[in-house]
Order: C-alpha cells, then structure tokens, then sequence
C-alpha cells in the first residue's frame, strides 16, 4: 500500500541503500519500536483474541459471558446471515469495477493529459474528503430523489425499465434499490482507485509511449501492451483499497439503501450496538476478517505484486 | 468526419471529466442546500433561497460541541499518531532487528482490515476492561488506526534520503542530537507533515469506529449520522460547505507559496 504515498526523486542516484547498516546502540531499534508496537498489539492485536474469545462464549447480559467453546454460534450466524454477506460481497466487487472503469480514465488523464492543470484536477480530486463523507452522502439523497431529475431522465429513457428487471432498482424509484448503495460505494471509495493508479502512471517512462507508436501500435494497442501492463501495481493496490473498505462499510447501505439492501456491516452494528448479542457480533465479523484476509492473500498471489505491504 | 476524429481523440479527457464531474457532484448539491430553507425537518429538497443557516451557524443544539470534540480528538489523534509513527519509521529504514516481519505485518494489517472489524474488536477489548466509552476511548482508537498510514508516508521519504548527508554532518564535528535536529529531522519533514495531515483528515471523519467506541459522546460525523435519522437541519451543509472551501483555499495558499519559493531558488 505503499503506492498511496508518493516517493519523492533520491537525492542523489546511489543514495538509497537496500540493506539498513547495523549501527551503534543496539537497542535503539527497540526503544523506537516500542512505544508504537506496544500501541498496537493492545489495541489492534489484543482486541482480535477477545473478539475470538467473545465469539465462543454463551451467556446473558444478566449473569455475564463464559467461554464454553460454542462453535455452533458461527454455523448459526452462516446460516441466517449468508444473504447479507453475499450481498456485501456482490456490491462491493460491483463499487471495485467500477472504480476502476470510471477512476482509470480520470487518472490517465492527470498522469499524461492535464499539462498544467494536473496539480488543480489533483486538488479537485482530493478536496471532496475535506467535507465529511457523512453530509456528502446524504447528498446523493437529494441526487436521487425520486422527482429529481436523474430520474425522471433515466425514467423517460426507459433506463429503469431495465434495471428494474434486472432487480438493481424497483419501480420507478432509485432510492432505497442495490443500485443507489453501488452507487454511494462507488462515490465513496472512487479516490481510493484514482491515488494509486495515478501514483504508478505517472512513474511510467513517457518515452515508452512514442517506442510503443514507433513500432506502428495503434492507441489501443499501445495501451492494452504497455500502459496497462505497467499500471498493474496501482490496479492492484486501488482494487484492495476500494474492495476491502466497501466489504465491511455499512453507512451507504443505511442512508441509500432499504431492510432488503442491508450489508454484513449493518448487521455486525447492529448485533453489537442495539441487539447486544455480543457472541454473535464477533463470529459474523470474525468470519468476514478471515474471508477478507483470505481473498486479499490469495489476490495478491495470483496477480503477482507482493512487494505492495 | 472532423468530429469522430476529435471525440476519438479527446475521449480519454472526456471520461475523466464526467468522472471528476461525479467526484464533485455531491460538494455542489452540498453546497447549494446550505442555501436553502426546507419545509420539513430534513433538508433534501429544494424549496427556497435563504441565508439564515449561513448567518447562525451555530443555532443547530449540540453540533457545534460535536464540530469542536472532534476537532479536538483530531488534534490529538495526530499528535499521538505522527509521533509514534516517525519513531516506527526511523527504526524500519535506518535499523537491522529481529522480527521485522512481524512488525511490518502488524503495521499493514490495519490498513487490509475492514473498519468494522477493528471497531467491533476493539469494543469487545473496551467492554471486557469494563472501560468507560467516551473522549479516550475514541482517541486511543483514532491514534491506532492512523499510525499504519504515518508509518507509510514518513517510510517513503526517510527511505530516499541521501544517509551521507548524516555522514557529512558528522565528519563535521555534529553531535548526534545535533545532526538529527539540523539534517535529519528537516529533509524527514514534507513526509511527517503528510503523515500528520493524513492523520488529521482520517480522525476528524472517521464514523464507523467512533461508532462502537465512542459511547454516549457525540462527535461531528455521530452528529451528522444522528440527524440522517431526526431531520437534518441546514447548518450541516454550512459547516460541509465552510470547511471543503477553507481546505482548498488553504492548499491553493501552499500551492502558491510553493511556486515562488521555487522560482526564487531558481
């Protein structure tokens, strides 16, 4: 994840040195350590066991919890909520696509096409996160207001005719449908993809683009041999950067969403925060981290850039 | 066919048009609703131009406490966090040591976690202690999960510095103390204050992990979730609008500065 931040140019070009020299003062590395390692084992590592440990426990709010090593909480919490974590699965790798069909353009743009407007289309890009993303998303309220003017024009072209029969909306309403949480997902998380994607364009060597043309490539060839193939490390990163998040986010599926769009993270809130049914809670979101951490691990893998922590 | 060869050209500027076009869409309807004077309670559509909210901001109960604990917590976050995480940073670049594996492990499965998973584990931690949800709660949180991302940022300059620069400063008769305040410290800079900004920004909006941990206490985005629920009054908007116009003021300043400081040097 590196990607995110941008490396500024070595100050000289046999500056950076792969291995760390070992220096004097042998335990300064731990006293550097320490405080922020400490910080997060309590607060990061520590609360995984207690989660892992809630999740077996049977008990009352009344007379307390015990470990009794009650597995069948997981096997029930699968059972009555795998719809739920479908549901999250399918929207979020829905939001993941089209980030990256909609963020890939805006991100090639700025990288080769913006010229002197690249650092103000930069701002424009980043500056939504200064407003909370809470008010920002209930801005998409008032953007698909049923007599709004989104749609009523995808009404009067038939647009919802379709999406309707494809289940993604209902009736002649976008609001409270699967298609207004993709959206907001979508909205959300759409900076998430533009950052790395355009943080491993931009390191791209122009000159490969004129090579790629001298050799009779066309555009589309160009990009499709060269340019994406080399752009792969900010795909990756900006997939697991808008996937993950989007998983386990439950606030579009709240504010833009009805009982028939809800997510795994609504459920996990509410479980935890109204409910209270504590055992449950942690084994629906200790499922979801190892579903998550499995797919990441395995998506690393298979498209090869390891190198990414 | 002039045209097709135009838009065949110019297609690629103007997909990332519409796409920007989307990105802001929201800050624009945000924008304009801080003008508006609803029927109802929540304010979604438009009715009338007005500037009451503009004029009293503060008028709305409670939300301009939130706006301030959460500036607070924000503050604090950073500090907590820039500090902690330039310490970690210094010591993955600069030092060999045992279980670097584990320690770089642990500082990037924060970022690969769902926030809801950290926030309901966190509480489950919070609730066995039998802590009391509140103010530290909150920014024991918002300091664990910005640190990763402070670790990233001062990681990537510290790990492009030139380490002669620290050599020539020695051969210089610098003391250690000395060398760090007067070379280190100032080329780490750009990358600790990219840290502390991430930081800030990170804190100042999170809402799913202040969420479960936070209590009865209310902070800016609680509040905004809250009224989703009661009715959303204007001054929402206000303060959305104020704060996305002071943020891109602020980095138009910078930006500027930036460039006459360049050119001066040149």
């Amino acid at each position: 994840m590196s990607t995110l931040t941008e490396a500024p140019p070595p100050l000289s070009p046999t500056a950076p040195e792969k291995k760390p020299p070992r220096r004097r003062g042998r335990f300064t590395p731990y006293w550097l350590l320490l405080p922020g390692i400490l910080w997060l084992v309590v607060f990061f590592a520590l609360p995984m066991i207690y989660q892992a440990s809630t999740s077996v426990q049977t008990g009352s709010l009344e007379e307390g919890y015990k470990v009794t090593w009650h597995f069948a909480t997981y096997w029930d919490a699968l059972s009555e909520y795998w719809p739920q974590f479908l549901r999250s699965v399918f929207y979020a790798a829905a939001a993941t696509v089209l980030c990256l069909l909609l963020g890939y353009p805006l991100a090639y743009l700025i990288a080769f096409r913006a010229g002197r407007w690249r650092n103000l289309i930069m701002i424009l890009v980043i500056a939504p996160f200064f407003t909370s993303f809470l008010i920002r998303t209930l801005a998409w309220k008032t953007i698909l207001a049923d007599n709004g003017v989104v749609v009523q024009t995808l009404g009067s072209l038939h647009v919802l005719d379709v999406t309707s029969w494809l289940g993604w909306t209902a009736g002649d309403r976008v609001l409270a449908t699967p298609l207004a949480v993709v959206c907001g997902l979508t909205y959300n998380f759409l900076p998430f993809m533009i950052l790395p994607l355009y943080t491993s364009l931009e390191r791209i060597d122009g000159r490969l683009h004129e090579a790629a043309g001298d050799l009779y490539a066309r555009p589309w060839t160009t990009f499709r041999k060269v340019t994406f193939p080399l752009s792969m490390p900010g795909v990756v990163s900006g997939t697991l950067l808008t996937f993950i998040p989007a998983a386990g986010d439950y606030v579009n599926a709240e504010l833009l969403g009805s009982t028939d769009t809800r997510m795994i993270g609504n459920v996990i809130q509410t479980q935890f925060l109204r409910i209270l049914d504590y055992p449950t809670a942690a084994a629906l979101s200790f499922i979801l981290m190892a579903a998550i951490l499995a797919m990441v691990t395995l998506y690393i893998r298979r498209s090869g850039t390891e190198d990414l922590v | 066919m002039p045209f097709v060869n135009w838009l065949k050209r110019h297609l690629v500027v103007i997909a990332g048009l519409l796409t920007l076009a989307y990105l802001l869409l929201p800050n624009v309807i945000v924008t304009v609703f801080s003008f508006n004077q609803p029927k109802g309670r929540f304010n979604y559509e438009w009715q009338r131009f007005s500037t009451d909210a503009w004029q009293d901001p503060c008028g709305v109960a409670g939300m301009c406490g939130s706006l301030s604990l959460s500036l607070q917590i924000a503050l604090w976050a950073t500090v907590g966090a820039t500090i902690l995480g330039t310490m970690i940073a210094f010591a993955l670049v600069r030092y060999r040591f045992r279980a670097r594996g584990a320690v770089s492990s642990l500082i990037f499965l924060p970022m690969a976690m769902p926030e809801v998973v950290m926030a309901a584990s966190l509480l489950t931690l919070f609730l066995n202690m039998g802590a009391q949800l509140g103010f530290w709660t909150v920014l024991i949180a918002h300091i664990m999960f910005c640190l990763s991302f402070v670790v990233t940022a001062v990681k990537a300059r510290v790990m492009s510095m030139d380490p002669r620069l620290e050599e020539a400063a020695r051969d210089l008769y610098a003391g250690p103390v000395q060398t760090f305040l007067r070379v280190t410290l100032p080329i780490a800079a750009p990358g600790i204050a990219a840290g502390a900004l991430l930081s800030f920004a990170l804190s100042f909006d999170d809402f799913i992990i202040t969420n479960f941990n936070a209590g009865s206490t209310v902070t800016f985005p609680m509040f905004v979730w809250g009224s989703a629920q009661r009715g959303t009054p204007v001054q929402i908007n206000v303060i959305g609008t104020a704060m996305f116009l002071v943020a891109v003021l602020l980095v138009l300043v910078s930006m500027v500065v930036g460039n006459r400081r360049n050119k001066q040097k040149a």
